[in-house]
C-alpha cells in the first residue's frame, strides 16, 4: 500500500519495521520528526524512546543499548552529528552495530537549517578520532530512504559497525508516496553471541567485554588491521550506485541525494538538446563507487560533480578519475539548492569546451 | 565466623593499581555485594576512563568500557534495552564530577534504575596527578602547583550534596574506606545501592572517599590519615538521600 509520508517519519517507521526498538536522540532541526515519531511508536512495540540531555549522551546511550544486542538508532543534524563523533568513534572501536541518521543542514557552526551536503567529508572519512570508516547510504527519494534504512540495520549487524544514513533537509522534510517494504531479516545474520547479556561460569561462553581500549600498541595495531579487513569487505561488497544515460555519455554528472534528482533533470534537458550527458549517482558515498567512475572515465570526455557544498565529493571523483579526464565542479552551499538551469548551463559550458 | 575468601565476582590480581591504593578495597566491596545478592549472572558493569579503566578485567561479569564521563549514559542505554539486567557504573571524580557532570546529573534526575559507585580521591590518578573538580582548597597537584585556590579554580564540588537536591535519586550516601569500621559501613552502603536496583527503587549512588598515595606524594598510611583529617571535614559522611 502506497501512502504519502514525510521523509523523517518514513525513515522512523522503516526502522521500527526492521526491528529497531530503541531510540536515543536530542532535538535539532530538520530531523525532529524522527524522535517525535519514535516517542509515540516505540512504546507501542515494546521498545523505548528517550530524549537525552545532549547528543553526546544520546550516542552513548546508543552504545549501551547496542552492547546488549538490541537494534538501536539515533538521528540528528550536522551540529548534533559533530557532537556524536566521540561516541561514534567508540562504537566503531568496540565493534557495535547501530544506525545513525544525519539530515544535513548548512554549516559551519550553527549555519542554517536548510538542506546541505557539507558533512560529506565528516561522514565518509570517519568523522571522529582514529582510523575508521562506516557504510554511508545517501538516499535520493523517500522510498529509497525507507529501503536503505532497513538495509542499514542489516549492514550494521553484519559488520558490527555503525551505518549512517546521510540525508539532507529535503529528504527529511518532503512528502512522497511510499510503500513500506515487508522487512525480512537476512539468513546470514545469526545470534549476537558477543553481546553483554549476563555471564556466569558454565553459561557456555567467555565473559563478553565491550571495549575499544587496547593499551599495548601491537594489539591496537592488530585491532585496526582487523577493522580494516571489515572495511575492505565493505568496499568489495557494499558499493551501490545508479547510472542514468551514462553508457554513451560524453559528459557525466556525478551527484548524490537530493542534488542527483535535480541533476538528472538537467541531464535530460541536455539530452533533449542533443548533448550526450549522463548521470552517476553514488548511493553509498562510502564505500565510494570508484570502479564505476573509473570505468566511465574510459568512455566519456568530462565529468561534472554537483553538490550542495563547495566541493567535497569531487575529491573522490577526482581520485577515481585519476587525472585521465577533466573533472569540473559546481555547488551551492549554506542551505541553497542548485537549480536545474544552473546545472544545465555548466553542462553546456563543458560541451562547448570539448 | 564466615570464611574470608575472594568473592566470586572479583578477578585477581588487580594488577593495574598502585600499591596502597584503596580501589582494591572498593572493588572487593562491589564484588561482595554482587555475590551476596546473587545477581552476577545478569549484572552488567561499566568501566570509566581513569584509574579504573581496566575494571572490566576485575569484575567477573559482562562489562562495557565507556568514553570518559559517559558511563551513566551508557548505563542508561543498557538498562533501557534490557531492564532485567543489573547495571552499575564505577567512576572516579574526574570522570563523574568533571567531564561527565551532565551525564550523571541527568541520569540522577531521570531516576534511572542503575547503581553508581563514585570513587572520590580528589585527584586525577591515571594521567599523573592533575587537579580534579574535587581537589581541596590548597591541595597541590601537577596543574595546581601552588595549591588549589578559590580565585583561580573555584571551590571543590560536593557531588552527593548536589545530586541530593534532585527529586530523581532514590539513595545517595557518602562513605569512606580509611579504616576497617568505615570499610564495613561502605560495604553495607554499596550492597544497599545494588539491592535498591534489584527492588526497582531507582537511582542509587555511593560516593566513596578514597586515597591516591602515589599522586598525593604520601605513604599509604599517611594517605589514609590525610583522607580522614582533610577530606571528611569538607566531604561529610552520611546518607544524603533516601526515598
Amino acid at each position: 500500500m502506497r501512502q504519502m509520508m514525510k521523509g523523517n517519519e518514513a525513515i522512523a517507521e522503516a526502522a521500527v519495521q526492521a526491528g529497531c526498538r530503541y531510540f536515543f536522540g536530542y532535538p535539532i532541526t530538520p530531523q525532529n520528526e524522527i524522535p517525535e515519531y519514535m516517542s509515540a511508536r516505540l512504546p507501542e512495540v515494546g521498545g523505548a524512546f528517550l530524549q537525552a540531555e545532549s547528543e553526546v549522551s544520546a550516542i552513548n546511550m546508543v552504545f549501551g543499548a547496542a552492547s546488549t544486542g538490541a537494534r538501536v538508532m539515533t538521528s540528528s543534524s550536522s551540529p548534533g552529528i559533530s557532537l556524536k563523533q566521540e561516541g561514534i568513534s567508540y562504537i566503531v572501536g568496540a565493534e557495535l552495530p547501530c544506525v545513525i541518521v544525519n539530515m544535513v543542514r548548512g554549516g559551519p557552526g550553527l549555519g542554517s537549517i536548510q538542506p546541505a551536503q557539507s558533512d560529506y567529508y565528516q561522514a565518509t572519512r570517519g568523522g571522529g578520532h582514529g582510523d575508521y570508516r562506516m557504510i554511508v547510504y545517501a538516499p535520493a527519494s523517500i522510498q529509497e530512504a525507507v529501503e536503505l534504512t532497513q538495509k542499514a540495520f542489516d549492514s550494521a549487524d553484519r559488520y558490527r559497525n555503525p551505518v549512517m544514513i546521510l540525508g539532507d533537509g529535503c529528504i527529511g522534510q518532503m512528502m512522497e508516496p511510499v510503500s513500506m517494504p515487508e522487512y525480512k531479516k537476512p539468513d546470514d545474520l545469526g545470534e549476537k553471541t558477543w553481546a553483554a547479556t549476563g555471564y556466569h561460569p558454565g553459561c557456555g561462553r567467555e565473559r563478553n567485554i565491550i571495549n575499544s581500549l587496547y593499551i599495548e600498541p601491537d594489539r591496537c595495531e592488530q585491532h585496526n588491521l582487523d577493522l580494516q579487513a571489515k572495511y575492505d569487505a565493505m568496499k568489495e561488497r557494499e558499493v551501490m550506485a545508479k547510472e542514468e544515460m551514462a553508457e554513451d555519455a560524453d559528459i557525466i554528472v556525478v551527484a548524490y541525494g537530493t542534488t542527483a534528482r535535480i541533476a538528472l533533470t538537467a541531464v535530460r534537458k541536455a539530452r533533449e538538446q542533443g548533448i550526450k550527458a549522463g548521470l552517476i549517482r553514488p548511493i553509498t558515498v562510502w564505500p565510494f563507487p570508484e570502479k564505476e567512475i573509473a570505468a566511465a572515465a574510459q568512455r566519456c570526455k568530462a565529468f561534472l560533480t554537483v553538490e550542495m557544498s563547495l566541493g567535497q565529493m569531487v575529491d573522490d571523483v577526482r581520485l577515481a578519475v585519476n587525472g585521465c579526464r577533466p573533472v569540473e565542479f559546481f555547488g551551492r552551499t549554506g542551505g541553497m539548492i542548485p537549480g536545474v538551469s544552473e546545472i544545465y548551463d555548466r553542462i553546456l559550458k563543458i560541451k562547448e569546451g570539448l | 565466623m564466615a570464611e574470608y575468601k575472594k568473592p566470586d565476582s572479583l578477578i585477581l590480581p588487580l594488577a593495574s593499581y598502585c600499591p596502597g591504593c584503596t580501589h582494591g578495597i572498593i572493588h572487593r566491596l562491589v564484588a561482595e555485594a554482587i555475590d551476596e545478592l546473587g545477581i552476577a549472572d545478569h549484572t552488567i558493569g561499566i568501566a570509566p576512563v581513569g584509574c579504573a579503566v581496566f575494571a572490566y578485567n576485575y569484575f567477573n561479569v559482562d562489562m562495557l568500557q565507556a568514553a570518559h564521563g559517559r558511563a551513566p549514559a551508557v548505563a542508561t542505554g543498557a538498562k533501557r534495552a534490557n531492564p532485567g539486567n543489573i547495571v552499575f557504573t564505577y567512576q572516579g571524580d574526574g570522570d563523574l564530577a568533571s567531564i561527565g557532570a551532565a551525564e550523571i546529573v541527568h541520569a540522577a534526575a531521570r531516576g534511572e534504575n542503575i547503581t553508581v559507585i563514585f570513587v572520590n580521591n580528589a585527584i586525577y590518578g591515571m594521567t599523573g596527578g592533575q587537579m580534579a573538580p574535587t581537589s581541596l582548597i590548597g591541595q597541590k597537584t601537577t596543574t595546581s602547583p601552588l595549591g588549589r585556590s578559590v580565585e583561580r579554580n573555584g571551590n571543590p564540588i560536593r557531588v552527593s550534596e548536589m545530586l541530593s537536591s534532585l527529586t530523581g535519586p532514590a539513595y545517595i550516601e557518602r562513605v569512606s574506606v580509611h579504616d576497617v569500621k568505615h570499610i564495613i559501613a561502605a560495604g553495607k552502603a554499596i550492597k544497599k545501592a545494588f539491592r535498591n536496583q534489584v527492588e526497582g527503587k531507582g537511582f542509587s549512588l555511593v560516593e566513596v572517599l578514597s586515597t591516591c598515595s602515589t599522586n598525593w606524594g604520601m605513604t599509604p598510611m599517611e594517605a589514609l590519615k590525610w583522607l580522614e583529617e582533610n577530606m571528611i571535614p569538607y566531604y561529610p559522611l552520611g546518607v544524603y538521600k533516601e526515598v
